[in-house]
């Protein structure tokens, strides 16, 4: 399993013959991308492959001096999809540098309303915005032969999901006219009103604090969550096998498909949902409770768990520059010299970040070209800055977990290869067993299949968090606030999964304001560019080296399965393709048969 | 500034939808979550009477790259046919970055270099039938161009001039919110449809461009907990279900109606839910409203003064309330009749 770059592999005996092609924007995701490729048509592959976001805001440098408070109502500005993950984790690092612990039943109406964030949103991001580039109308466009065989391939599981063929899977996946497109859209709106009942509103959360909630704990609002969540199981427990029967058609019908987005396995996961009855949110006992979390953390390479540590994850972290539209910060002020256990801390560890933009000309040949820094993870053991991925959060939550074998609440279980999802009985399909299987290769087709099994893991997980919920309720103990005071001087961390995999959010406050703060999101991880040391960013580590299985030729390309890759990694960012001879000399233009005259600014 | 057509009825109207702008695309996000009506229901042609619909944003676009962006070059050229212009996220300076850019939509063709959102703007807002901004960000500013930033950036009316008008003769439809609240942005669009159909007068809007109808009234007006506020009663962290206003509701000044309305359809919302309101769909938001969990200036005043008359209504409540807790006294199960009917068969 090596890592594959651009020119590595090289053709003897003749020159290849490079086109370059762009996407941008790149669409169905959130926020701001941009995909640049160099494409060998005559050898099947996509040889190189840049990625690009065109988008700054500044949070890292408007939040400085603001009240600490007021951190997680900003950033979960960040973003309009996750956004309560984001209000979640600085909530967790706020806790630290307060040294604060939220009651029991207010962690439990957290996690309850992260529960169902994942569920809505891995749900309108599969069926809405990944399926379309599974559906029948796309699949008429780039494979039509594949097409054709799915009109006689027999669904394995049509008798739980009531599909007959794969094209029948397809059918219903068409845009806005597919059964399970608008079934998908409903779903996600009844569990956006799951969130709500525990966090006020969606995306932005109201009711988290610093501290805890302030939510109403009353039996009714636990009643009202869990009746919704008993509506979607049936919808959960059709969701997963009909995912696998679509996704065992592609590797079957184009042997080589696994090749499709594949790269080595450098996954990491921050870990999610705390357990109330060990953290305290003290750094000093943090890897004791973060093994406790009910998604484990943990960065697994080449399939071996190299740590469930959260300080040594958090010590690892390192951003990198190379490409990115800023100056460096070696020689700016170092806010955190050395953890709360005496360890060291890197000048280039989001604790001593200072964020300097520098906006400047695109240049994607040899200069910078991204937005985006490049997040890396430092291995002590071999020195390698590791540009992690998250695999699009399941993928990385759902591997580390199994391998990890710390939880096991009955609903949700794993046994080191795997991981057993136990879900109730609903309206029409009884109590069901679901498992999670470590996968083969880290893939688009496995990032993709994880997500749907991420969706039945939230569900299994809400059903336990209800339980201890209740009980808390009928127990009398109904405090979801704990009081604190501001430090003058303090810092904290957090670690959290989002939807799309590792956040972390780091605070330095100083005269009881903030001095800094760094939020980590998946996305960053996930769509660097190339770092100082030449190491691409996971995207255009995955998308270089692809093999073309579209039946298009070059002048009427989709990149469907540069679209498929991408997106498997369930982007929140902007991305673009054009020709050149292996000279970088323009051949020829290539823009969508729609494009209008040309256009200058 | 275009001069105002007559209005005519359309038929077919595309929707330009840029979320390009200093956004998160959470304004997008939560129109998906709208019912009343959902997107679905515009876009399928199920509410009677609206013009064909043709959406063109990023997040639910079938289309990528150069045929995503086809149809807002069309528009640019005047070929695309009547559009409305929707801006989601803050608009940033491009004027302080030299040969940078804060933030783009596809690439010029002719260099290669990305195309400002601002160059859209430009191009596009004077061509709209109707220019629409969602979210405090497109209106305002919002938590963007907070006190600090770096991008400068502004609200649509502050780049566009406040008495902008659209070629359909209209000035730039607000609607605020962080995110916007699902239906309040549904519904305003097919007030917009209804008038591009020729069945509805000029859309009616306050001075800070925002439908009357959805933000005529304040949080307060609209929260269940104002009974609270009225007797006195303040929450002093949040553990209560009560009144808010001690611990950083701004909901009194507020113009929003989320508390009346609740987040999807009817559940949570801010104060009423226990999620202090933080003036999200304000003009001045974020800075004139932090620290966003310290009782606002202006509350200790009035909470001064509802504690001192509202403790002795709430005493007064109280007595009345014990009696409005006891039964009348006729009823019961001994042998004799005394509800006040004269029984002909004998009581007792």
């Amino acid at each position: 399993m090596a890592i594959r770059t651009a020119g590595e592999k090289q053709l003897k005996g003749e020159a290849r013959e490079l086109v370059e092609m762009s996407w941008d924007p790149i669409t169905r995701i959130i926020g701001n991308l941009g995909i640049y490729t160099k494409i060998d048509f005559k050898n099947r592959e996509v040889v190189e492959c840049k990625s690009t976001s065109s988008l700054f805001r500044g949070y890292s440098v408007f939040m400085r001096g603001k009240d600490p408070r007021d951190a997680h109502f900003i950033t979960s500005r960040i973003c309009g999809i996750c956004g309560d993950n984001h209000a979640v984790c600085s909530i967790y690092a706020q806790n630290m540098a307060y040294g604060i612990k939220t009651p029991p039943l207010g962690e439990w109406i957290v996690n309850l309303g992260e529960a169902a964030e994942y569920m809505f949103d891995h749900t309108l991001f599969q069926d809405n915005l990944v399926f379309v580039d599974y559906c029948e109308q796309m699949v008429k466009e780039t494979n039509p032969s594949l097409l054709r065989r799915a009109e006689t391939t027999l669904a394995t599981n049509s008798a739980i999901h009531g599909y007959r063929t794969i094209a029948d899977i397809m059918r219903a996946c068409n845009p806005f006219s597919g059964d399970l497109y608008r079934e998908a859209l409903q779903v996600s709106r009844i569990t956006r009103e799951m969130c709500c009942l525990m966090e006020g509103r969606h995306v932005h959360p109201s009711t988290l604090y610093p501290g805890g909630v302030g939510t109403v704990a009353t039996p009714q609002v636990f009643t009202d969550y869990m009746v919704r969540l008993l509506k979607v199981l049936d919808f959960v427990k059709r969701s997963v096998p009909m995912n696998d029967d679509l996704f065992d058609f592609f590797y079957e019908a184009m042997p080589g498909y696994e090749e499709v987005g594949r790269r080595r396995v450098m996954l990491g996961c921050w870990g999610a949902f705390q357990d109330p009855e060990v953290v305290d949110y003290d750094y000093r006992n943090m890897n004791q409770w973060g093994r406790r979390m009910f998604v484990t953390p943990g960065i697994v390479v080449d399939g071996e768990l190299i740590t469930t540590n959260l300080v040594d994850i958090n010590l690892g972290i390192r951003i990198l520059l190379g490409s990115s539209y800023y100056d460096d910060w070696q020689a700016e002020e170092t806010f955190v010299t050395h953890d709360p256990l005496g360890n060291p801390v890197d000048q280039r560890h989001p604790w001593n970040q200072t964020t300097l933009p520098k906006p400047q000309k695109r240049d994607l040949d040899n200069g910078n070209y991204s937005w985006v820094m490049s997040p890396r993870w430092y291995d002590k053991r071999t020195g390698d800055h590791l540009a992690l991925d998250t695999g699009g959060g399941p993928l990385a939550r759902l591997w580390t977990t199994a391998l990890a074998r710390l939880v096991d609440t009955g609903t949700v279980r794993a046994t080191g290869q795997s991981i057993e999802i136990n879900l109730p009985k609903s309206a029409s399909l009884p109590e069901t067993r679901l498992e999670w299987k470590i996968p083969r290769w880290a893939n688009t087709i496995e990032r993709n299949r994880a997500r749907v099994y991420f969706v039945a893991y939230a569900a299994a997980m809400a059903v336990h968090f209800f339980e201890q919920a209740m009980g808390e309720v009928r127990a009398g103990r109904t405090k979801v606030f704990t009081d604190f005071e501001v430090p003058d001087e303090a810092i904290g961390c957090g670690f959290h999964e989002a939807v799309r995999g590792v956040l972390s959010h780091h605070v330095v406050i100083r005269d009881g304001k903030i001095a800094n703060y760094h939020p980590y999101p998946p996305t960053p991880w996930n769509a660097s560019p190339r770092d100082m040391h030449g190491t691409p960013g996971p995207y255009e580590d995955a998308v270089q080296g692809l093999p073309i299985f579209e039946e298009n030729g070059a002048d009427s390309f989709k990149g469907i399965d540069i679209m498929r890759t991408v997106r498997s990694f369930d982007p929140c960012l902007p991305c673009g393709v054009h020709m050149y001879l292996g000279d970088g000399k323009v051949l020829k233009q290539v823009h969508s048969p729609t494009f209008g005259a040309g256009v200058s600014g | 500034m275009t001069t105002t057509q007559t209005p005519k009825a359309l038929d077919e109207v595309h929707i330009l939808w840029t979320s390009e702008g200093m956004s998160c695309d959470g304004d997008t996000v939560s129109v998906t979550a709208a019912t009343l009506p959902s997107l679905e229901d515009v876009l399928l042609g199920l509410v009677p009477g609206l013009p064909k619909v043709h959406l063109h944003n990023k997040v639910l676009a079938a289309e990528t790259g150069d045929a995503f962006m086809a149809p807002f070059h069309r528009a640019h050229q005047g070929e695309l046919g009547p559009f409305i212009f929707v801006v989601e996220g803050s608009i940033p300076n491009e004027k302080i970055n030299g040969e940078g850019y804060w933030t783009s939509m596809g690439n010029d063709p002719a260099t290669g270099q990305p195309i400002t959102v601002n160059q859209w703007i430009d191009r596009l807002a004077p061509k709209a039938w109707a220019v629409v901004a969602i979210g405090t960000c497109a209106t305002y500013g919002g938590i963007h161009a907070m006190a600090g930033n770096p991008t400068g950036c502004m609200g649509l009316a502050d780049y566009l001039g406040r008495d902008f008008r659209s070629a359909g003769g209209l000035p730039i439809v607000n609607v605020p919110g962080c995110p916007v609240q699902p239906d309040n942005f549904t519904e305003t669009l097919t007030w917009l449809l209804y008038q591009a159909a020729g069945m509805a007068p000029m859309i009616p809007l306050d001075e800070m461009l925002r439908p009357t109808w959805l933000f005529g009234k304040t949080v307060h007006e609209g929260c269940d907990r104002a009974g609270y506020y009225e007797q006195g009663d303040f929450a002093l962290d949040y553990n209560s279900p009560k009144c808010l206003v001690r611990v950083g509701c701004w909901g009194p000044v507020v113009n929003c109606n989320v508390t009346k309305r609740g987040w999807m359809d009817g559940v949570g919302g801010c104060p009423n839910v226990g999620g202090i309101c933080i003036a999200c769909t304000m003009p001045g938001f974020p800075d004139k409203f932090m620290p966003f969990m310290d009782e606002p200036p202006g509350a200790s005043v009035s909470v001064a003064m509802s504690g001192a008359y509202g403790a002795m209504i709430r005493r007064l409540r109280a007595i009345t309330n014990k009696a409005a807790n006891k039964e009348p006294k006729w009823r019961h199960n001994r042998r004799r009749l005394t509800s006040g009917f004269d029984p002909r068969w004998g009581n007792g």
